[in-house]
């Protein structure tokens, strides 16, 4: 049987000064899944991703991907092994247009250099138009390609959430990091955003999600982990975890 | 058809443009459009690293005093070297671009004033070491610099003192510059210099190696520098360190930014407007003379005065730009847009 496991996080401790983040955190995502990271506020969500998506270095414990051994490599490198994310500020490129800002998510999935790029030789014109073919194959998959040529910063908030998953996709993940995605948006937003997270998946993406909208979350995850103060409370399926009086007494506090 | 007209036209301009300004303004006319020209790529050149990659670079006339002076040490009687054109331009271009990666090095985690105080303080150490390498080797000739330097030559063909030969040399380059920027601008690279000036964290996050980029910007910048220089060393005949100070770096980012950061059209306008403008405010004192019979206010004085007054007036009244991109304009329409469409909100929930 071919090993399950996507990305396994093991003991992973990150303190910030005397802020113990977190604590020994160790979990497994499996391929295929949607696996959702809750807490809350200040529980260290944030900080897990920022630390598998390479924006921090551990300061104890690894995770690998696929077996390998990812912990401390720079942001760069995580894209390329398959970890893409979204931010929970938004962090678009405001002054590129939609089209731009998915094509520059392929940077790591081409390579023309300065020399293709002066001369146009066949090899960067082909993967020029590859990637813009694949970049407005992807504004379609997320239901924004009418908005194409837009800047990004004049996007609708719901849809500048789109570009970003739009953007996250086009590295060609394994692992799609979503940081709180239906924040801010209304009931039809976070229903549609529900049906586009449902389509990745079954296209075969694994997806990590931070999310506190709890329907959305228990409808839609099949595995969570609960944090808080840093270290991992519970984990298990939906209907466990909900009712696990470690997770109520994080979530109402405890007498 | 059309297309024969788009080009041929603006060709023909340009190729009689340098005798219809003999014609009408004098010779020393057509030695300020060569300057004009050098200072064209050198904003192209800046534009990479400031327009494009968002890096702040105040010393950035070092790299055109590498270019410069490479060529006077390659090509002149200080070393008894007089290695020919096509060699000494390009290897300029390659020193200014590895200098471009010794400033870019250490300054990658900087950012906005940091990087500029940095850029700043680099600018001047080149100028200071071009001042006092002549001892105890006389290697850059010092204060004095270095004078009889080969002017371009091609094949038996030497371009002397014509200004003309060296405007349609020069031309070729800001063409070659110009063509480079753009194909550069519109490609994978291109890209991942605009998502780092515009979002760092996020580009790194999205597979751009940052480093590795923004050192190519740095290189490509100066090595356009460089390029600028050695036809600048050419053209003079002559370098010194006085002329690779502050100022310029000043000058040559005004020019950047007053003709719009990172479109490139917007740039060479900006960069021939204030090269020819500081030339055409001399012309104050003799038109005072002739309108009032004496000079009222000292002319050197006063242009500098009227020069700082146009900055200023442009940068509060067009703070993207004379010429900024059209996407920056398409941004400015649609924010019109939206406050049009708030606006009938406003009204039909006010009925």
């Amino acid at each position: 049987m071919p090993d399950a496991r996507l990305l396994e996080i093991e003991n992973v401790s990150k303190h910030f000064g005397g802020i113990l983040a977190l604590t020994d955190v160790s979990l497994s995502i499996e391929k295929g899944e949607i696996y959702a990271l809750i807490g809350p506020n200040g529980a260290g969500k944030t900080t897990l991703f920022n630390v598998i998506t390479g924006i921090y270095k551990p300061d104890s414990g690894s995770f690998r991907m696929e077996g390998i051994d990812l912990s401390g490599k720079k942001p760069s490198m995580m894209a390329k092994s398959g970890i893409a994310r979204t931010f929970q500020n938004i962090r678009l490129f405001s002054n590129m247009t939609a089209l731009e800002n998915v094509m520059t998510g392929r940077h790591c999935r081409s390579k023309s250099g300065i020399i293709g790029a002066i001369f146009r030789n066949g090899n960067n014109r082909t993967e020029e138009i590859e990637t813009e073919e694949k970049a407005m194959h992807l504004l379609d998959y997320v239901g924004i390609r009418k908005h194409a040529d837009m800047l990004a910063k004049n996007l609708s908030y719901g849809d500048q959430r789109r570009l970003e998953i739009a953007r996250a996709l086009a590295t060609e993940p394994k692992l799609l990091a979503l940081d709180e995605p239906a924040a801010g948006m209304n009931h039809s937003e976070t229903d549609s955003l529900k049906g586009l997270l449902e389509r990745i998946r079954s296209d075969g993406i694994t997806i990590l999600l931070i999310e506190h909208d709890m329907k959305l979350v228990m409808n839609l995850c099949d595995r969570l982990a609960v944090l808080d103060f840093g270290k991992k409370i519970a984990e298990g399926k939906p209907g466990d975890v909900s009712s696990n009086p470690l997770v109520i007494e994080a979530y109402l506090g405890g007498s | 058809m059309k297309t024969l007209a788009k080009y041929a036209i603006p060709a023909a301009i340009l190729c009689i443009l340098p005798f219809l300004i003999d014609a009408a303004f004098g010779k020393t006319w057509v030695r300020i459009v060569d300057f004009a020209l050098l200072y064209v790529m050198l904003a192209l050149g800046l534009n990479i690293v400031v327009g494009f990659a968002g890096l702040l670079d105040l010393g950035y006339v070092a790299f055109f005093a590498v270019g410069a002076y490479l060529y006077a040490l390659l090509a002149s009687p200080h070393f008894g070297l007089h290695l020919p054109f096509w060699l000494v331009l390009p290897l300029g271009a390659f020193a200014a671009g590895l200098f471009g990666i010794l400033l870019g090095a250490p300054t990658l985690r900087l950012r906005g004033d940091y990087l500029a105080i940095v850029t700043l303080g680099f600018g001047e150490i080149i100028r200071i070491f071009l001042n006092n390498l002549n001892a105890p080797y006389n290697i850059t000739g010092g204060p004095q610099g270095i004078d009889l330097i080969d002017p371009v030559r091609l094949g038996p063909w030497s371009f002397g003192h014509s200004v003309y030969a060296y405007y349609f040399l020069f031309l070729f380059f800001v063409l070659f510059t110009a063509f480079v920027s753009t194909r550069l601008q519109h490609s994978r690279i291109g890209r991942a210099w605009i998502a780092i000036r515009e979002d760092e964290i996020a580009a790194e996050a999205m597979g751009i190696d940052t480093r590795n980029v923004k050192l190519l910007a740095f290189a490509m910048g100066a090595s356009f520098g460089g390029l600028s220089g050695g036809l600048f060393a050419g053209f003079e005949g002559f370098v010194s360190p006085e002329s690779f100070n502050l100022m310029e770096s000043v000058m040559i980012l005004c020019m950047v930014v007053l003709g719009g950061m990172g479109h490139i059209r917007g740039v060479i306008f900006g960069a021939i407007l204030l090269s020819v403008l500081p030339e055409a405010l001399r012309y104050v004192g003799p038109l005072q003379q002739s309108v009032f019979g004496r000079i009222y206010i000292d002319p050197s004085s006063l242009r500098m005065l009227l020069f700082g007054l146009a900055l200023i007036l442009v940068m509060l009244m067009r703070p993207a730009g004379l010429w900024p991109s059209p996407t920056r304009k398409r941004e400015l329409s649609a924010k019109g847009e939206t406050a049009r469409h708030e606006n009938t909100n406003v009204y039909d929930a006010g009925r």
